[in-house]
């Protein structure tokens, strides 16, 4: 069992007490909602006529079902419409506040709360979400719940879990021009698998990561969860005093000093006992872009698609299915397959460095997208969108013949207007390849970071960013 | 408290194949929705069409299927997102238990506060259970939850349940609110005891 890592130690700071199953009681010291698996835990609340206990440590968005063109309400899908006002009457009736569409602060609920300096290091995090793993990049333990769980943090601020196996995952070395966080991510996942992380939480390490800002941290434990572990951090270190430092909600004045220590305190020992360590050399991490239909089958751009006996036994029939579902065959080159869609945005790329990454990519390119094919950059929140549109980046996306449009999640999983028709194939910055992930049954996505879809979409087909930015 | 969970007998029902994720048990157009009602009819829509198209029969939509009990899928079942609508789409159908080779951990967490037991066997014992399941759809099978045992046919599989859910299903204490609110007042100390709180 693990010892001294930070996991153990904010596991210990939060555990109180041992249920009688066995499970242990967890304080969760931030809570986030959204608009699609809190509702029938407010009405379980309801039924069950338990008041929410703590209102001021859950902070509500909206972000899965909100049209990212037309934004009037009520909104032409009924059913998005009922939602937005089952989240809006739920917030007001219980004190929880909701950052709405229009206030300025709304946007992907894992990418609001690290912005507005909610998230910070040693806390527990939880969301009715799978990619809550995000908020681990500060150094916090944060889990994916169900919506019976939801009620559970609504009713009692805590949860019954089972305490996780701790995989120290370290990236050393530098990495090379044109490979990003995205990359480094997608490379683990293809390497570790997608199963590997059941009964872990995953401990990024090594210089590569420290190297990376807070966004490319981000983007790297928001796949944690990909690879099976329901949790991912990273330890805190300097770079995540300064993000955090004058955020609306980070600690102020005389308590920023004692914040900083106890960050510090939280983070793992030198000496800390872990279940599992693996080691990967930074240099071998090319741009990397996903094949198949899990985020697990993904290669470097330069490769061809792997021939079945590249796999395990077992994965067989996954990697059959996977060549048929693509319509994509093995030995043939990643590089140059023609794509429809291009897709920047979501909790894993939606972030500033995401968008300025892909308009200079853009610039570098200086050509436009080609009719052929629907390109559209979605800003993860209200704020990234300021900021964007104070630095030109919308008038460059929209030169290079990109639409601009407003927060939300968008064609990530396209529960709002923003969806795959028929078999198009997607160059996509989100985290899921799931056969029907972008709305479309029988719709096609191909993983890779902003830059690259960038390129994509400017080329009309995969194509190594490498080739642009020198 | 709700009630203890220690024993489910019917048919079984196979779902073949790994890594079956959440976006495929219950897409993500079915989650618009204020409640779970109504979701059983929905589970696997996407596959269900899909197979349809190419003439063949998903088991959701198989007849010597309906009314079945017990599912029997792969490895990593439920994988992907926190989505609590796929159990919900699954119980809904009419499952009351799981077998599989292992299971993706949000879900199976979902599935202790829902009371439906998961239970994993080998890859080649669920692949058994699959066959004999297909060869025989009337095949009547009892799970023991207690002693994480399936039987069918006169033979009894030693499946396994990890020791904390195991006791949540049998002593009916997997609806964990209740529980939850009786440590209120050592909640409150935690709460005390961590610097954040103040800041
Ligand atoms: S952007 Fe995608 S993965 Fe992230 S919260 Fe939204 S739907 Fe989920």
């Amino acid at each position: 069992m693990s010892e001294r890592t930070l996991f153990d130690k904010v596991w210990d700071a939060h555990a109180v007490r041992q249920l009688p199953s066995g499970q242990t009681q967890l304080f969760i010291g931030l809570h986030l909602i959204h608009e699609v698996t809190s509702p029938q835990a407010f009405a379980m609340m309801r039924e069950q006529n338990l008041p929410v206990v703590y209102p001021e440590r859950t902070v509500a968005t909206v972000d899965h079902i909100v049209p990212t063109e037309d934004q009037s309400r009520p909104y032409a899908d009924g059913l998005a419409e009922e939602m937005m006002q089952a989240i809006e009457r739920n917030t007001a009736e219980t004190g929880v506040t909701l950052h709405n569409v229009g206030s300025g602060n709304q946007g992907v609920v894992h990418i609001v709360a690290p912005e507005q300096g909610l998230t910070q290091p040693g806390m527990t995090v939880a969301c009715g979400d799978s990619h809550t793993a995000t908020h681990g990049a500060f150094g916090a333990i944060s889990f994916g719940i169900g919506t019976s769980q939801v009620r559970d943090v609504l009713a009692t601020q805590t949860l019954s879990m089972t305490r996780l196996k701790v995989r120290k995952i370290e990236v050393n070395g530098e990495l090379g021009s044109g490979v990003t966080a995205k990359d480094v991510i997608l490379h683990i996942l293809a390497k570790l698998g997608v199963k590997a992380g059941v009964g872990f939480a995953y401990e990024f390490a090594g210089s590569t990561i420290h190297d990376l800002s807070m966004e490319g941290r981000m983007t790297v434990c928001n796949m944690a969860i990909e690879g099976g572990a329901r949790c991912g951090y990273i330890n805190p270190d300097h770079t995540t005093f300064e993000y955090i430092k004058g955020r609306d909600h980070a600690p102020k004045a005389d308590k920023w000093d004692q914040a900083v220590a106890w960050w510090q305190s939280i983070a793992s020992d030198a000496d800390a006992v872990y279940d599992d360590v693996v080691v990967y050399n930074a240099a071998d991490i090319e741009p990397t872009v996903t094949w198949g239909i899990t985020p697990g089958q993904g290669l470097g751009v330069s490769q061809n698609i792997p021939d079945v006996d590249a796999f395990e036994a077992d994965d067989e029939p996954l990697v059959r299915e996977a060549y048929a579902y693509m319509d994509l065959q093995p030995g043939q080159p990643i590089a140059g397959v023609p794509i429809d869609v291009a897709f920047i945005g979501s909790c894993t790329n939606g972030r500033i460095e995401d968008l300025r990454a892909a308009a200079a990519v853009c610039q570098a390119h200086g050509g436009t997208v080609p009719v052929s094919v629907k390109a559209f950059v979605v800003p993860g929140s209200e704020r990234v969108k300021v900021v964007a549109e104070a630095e030109g980046l919308h008038e460059i996306f929209t030169k290079h013949g990109f639409e601009w449009r407003e927060a939300g999640c968008s064609m990530c999983l396209a529960m709002n207007p923003d969806k795959l028709s028929g078999r198009q194939i997607s160059a996509s910055s989100s985290n899921r390849n799931f056969k029907g992930r972008q709305g479309s049954p029988t719709g096609r996505t191909l993983l890779m970071s902003p830059a690259m879809v960038a390129v994509a979409a400017l080329e009309g087909k995969v194509t190594d960013v490498r080739t642009v930015t020198k | 408290m709700a009630q203890n969970i220690t024993a489910i007998a019917g048919r079984g029902v196979p779902v073949r194949g790994n890594d079956i994720d959440t976006d495929r048990i219950i897409p993500a157009r079915f989650l618009r929705c204020v409640t779970f009602d109504g979701l059983g009819e929905h589970a696997f829509e996407d596959d269900r069409l899909q197979l349809k198209e190419q003439g063949k029969t998903h088991a959701f939509d198989d007849a010597r299927f309906q009314g079945a009990k017990i599912l029997v899928a792969g490895a990593n079942f439920g994988c992907g997102s926190s989505r609590e609508h796929a159990p919900q789409a699954i119980m809904r159908w009419g499952v009351e238990a799981i077998i599989g080779v292992s299971f993706a951990e949000i879900f199976f967490g979902n599935n202790v506060a829902l009371g439906v037991p998961c239970l994993t066997a080998s890859a080649a014992e669920v692949e058994a259970l699959q066959s004999a399941i297909e060869a025989d759809p009337s095949l009547e099978m009892s799970i023991d939850v207690a002693a994480a045992t399936v039987s069918y046919a006169g033979t009894t599989l030693q499946a396994a349940i990890p020791d904390g859910p195991q006791r949540m299903w049998t002593t009916g204490q997997w609806d964990a609110t209740g529980q939850l609110l009786d440590g209120a007042s050592e909640v409150k100390k935690v709460a005390a005891s961590l610097p954040y709180i103040s800041w």
